[in-house]
């Protein structure tokens, strides 16, 4: 938390300028003191533009409906990295990574349809069984009454097995995709970041693009068909000729994707349940309950806090002219607490009406591939979590990534009773 | 009040009364429907309330063609087929009484 003891973030929030505010400071997510910040913003200001920040400066969406009018239109609202990506942080000239994440269509749509079968319905009632197989395995390992890390012991070891099944990488070097999971979402200015510059993030990234190629190698030459994401990327015409940057890209895409943003809702929540007692106890009383829980975790938690579009004309929002060419960021982790759209949006409750109307997964064309498999993932461990009548115990506050991207969780201490 | 039939994946058939304009992907989760998701809620910004019209249906009716939103949110639907329609998109009528949709596998 904030080292200044008397700092008080709702009056901070409310005694700034508005347009001092600026919510892209990687701080306010380290130190959890975001929420009065936007609640300003939703209130006052909620097409808010910031003038002068670290990353420039930059339109913040900050309501529902704002965020879903900008998401499905993309034909003025870009995600082309070569004009900066979708993260508020730009991609830096040289490093760019050319993924179809930060294309706009067709080349999004065909390159993401090479991989996206692999998250198709048939293909996840196969891993179905892997997955609960894995769950039961970790949670009956789990030490009972002593305090873990409920993020190293169980959110990453579930992840991280099921990202090197979607590659079908060697399952005991798994946590070598979690290192570069780390690297790439990092922002290289924080102190304990595993990579302190772009080139060394990048120098990375070509290990890693390195290693997949191999694989790739490997496996275009095989006569059996194998649904891994490499195995995809390297037999479809979209993806099959794609340049060494490219590889590198999406394998970095992927491996982000397929890992990072479960893990962090797997955490995140233990601990919006520790939060609301009585919805735990509701939950164990009614594990029916648990779908629509997992929607509502996926919510209340947003793994992903933000992602970035570039305006490509004018376009006028709440009064407001976005200029061709500025940045705007589709705050999610906000958006999710709209009080105009959901009812008592701070609440974490289980049995939440139309609990699937959440923002966390992004609107339009750009929707996240991967959302069933992450709901599939969530949902069997909860299941077996309460199958098993786990009392989790949270011990202290979580830990979070200094990030204004990816809303991490890097430690929750529990105990297990 | 013109019915309205639901084809679950697995061959389980709703029939149930959907008002005249009111979308049959509310008409299916107002009246608890499996097999629909509608994760935007009727915004055509997702495509989780995806459904394949009966081709008797279709030709019948005289649907509107899928517009641009729909289409380029139906072309990443799971198992998107030439009879793939988003329910969010179809107001009931009277003339649509009796319509069969049928459910893909799943929603994604």
């Amino acid at each position: 938390m904030d080292t200044n003891v008397n700092f008080d973030p709702r009056e901070d929030a409310y005694s700034k300028p508005l347009d001092k505010i600026d919510v892209s400071v990687p701080e306010l997510y380290q130190d959890d003191v975001y929420q009065p910040y936007f609640e300003r913003l939703r209130r006052e200001d909620p097409v808010h533009y910031c003038e002068d920040s670290h990353f420039g400066p930059y339109w913040s969406l900050t309501r529902y409906k704002d965020i879903m009018t900008v998401a499905v239109n993309n034909q003025v609202f870009s995600s082309r990295w070569d004009l900066g990506g979708v993260r508020l942080e730009d991609q830096v000239h040289g490093y760019e990574r050319p993924s179809f994440i930060q294309m706009d269509e067709p080349d999004h749509g065909e390159r993401r349809k090479a991989v996206s079968p692999v998250v198709a319905p048939a293909n996840l009632a196969r891993m179905e069984g892997v997955i609960r197989d894995r769950t039961n395995m970790v949670l009956d390992g789990l030490p009972r009454g002593e305090t873990f890390n409920w993020v190293k012991e169980v959110s990453v070891e579930l992840t991280s097995r099921m990202l090197a099944t979607l590659f079908d990488w060697p399952l005991e070097e798994r946590h070598q995709l979690m290192y570069w999971s780390d690297v790439i979402v990092c922002h290289v200015d924080t102190p304990d970041a595993p990579v302190h510059s772009e080139a060394e993030r990048y120098a990375e990234l070509e290990k890693m693009a390195t290693a997949m190629k191999a694989l790739w190698n490997e496996r275009v030459t095989g006569n059996a068909p194998r649904f891994d994401l490499i195995s995809m990327m390297a037999r479809a015409d979209a993806t099959r000729n794609m340049d060494f940057r490219e590889l590198l890209a999406n394998c970095s895409l992927l491996i982000v994707g397929g890992n990072d943003t479960t893990r962090n809702s797997m955490s995140g929540g233990v601990w919006g349940l520790s939060k609301f007692p009585d919805e735990y106890r509701k939950l164990r009383e009614n594990p029916e309950l648990v779908p629509s829980l997992i929607s509502e975790i996926i919510r209340w938690h947003t793994p992903v806090l933000h992602l970035r579009r570039t305006a490509l004309t004018d376009f006028e929002l709440g009064g407001k002219t976005i200029r061709k060419g500025d940045k705007v960021a589709m705050w999610f982790v906000s958006g999710n607490r709209d009080e105009d759209a959901i009812k008592d949006p701070h609440s974490l409750i289980v049995d939440r009406p139309r609990a699937r109307e959440h923002i966390s997964f992004g609107f339009g064309v750009h929707r996240c591939v991967g959302n069933r498999l992450a709901e599939l993932q969530l949902r069997i461990l909860w299941e077996e979590i309460l199958k098993r009548d786990l009392e989790i115990e949270v011990m202290d506050k979580p830990t979070y990534l200094r990030s204004n991207l990816i809303h991490g969780i890097r430690e929750l201490p529990v105990q297990i009773h | 009040m013109p019915d309205v039939t639901y084809i679950e994946f697995n061959g389980t058939a709703h029939r149930v009364e959907v008002p005249v304009g009111t979308t049959l992907m509310r008409g299916a989760v107002d009246n608890n429907v499996p097999g629909i998701d509608a994760d935007c809620g009727g915004e055509c910004a997702c495509a989780t309330c995806h459904v394949y019209v009966d081709a008797a249906w279709l030709d019948k009716t005289g649907l509107p063609e899928p517009g641009s939103q729909e289409a380029a949110m139906l072309s990443f639907a799971a198992v998107a087929q030439p009879d793939s329609r988003l329910s969010c998109q179809i107001t009931m009528r009277e003339d649509l009484a009796g319509i069969v949709v049928r459910m893909p596998e799943g929603q994604h």
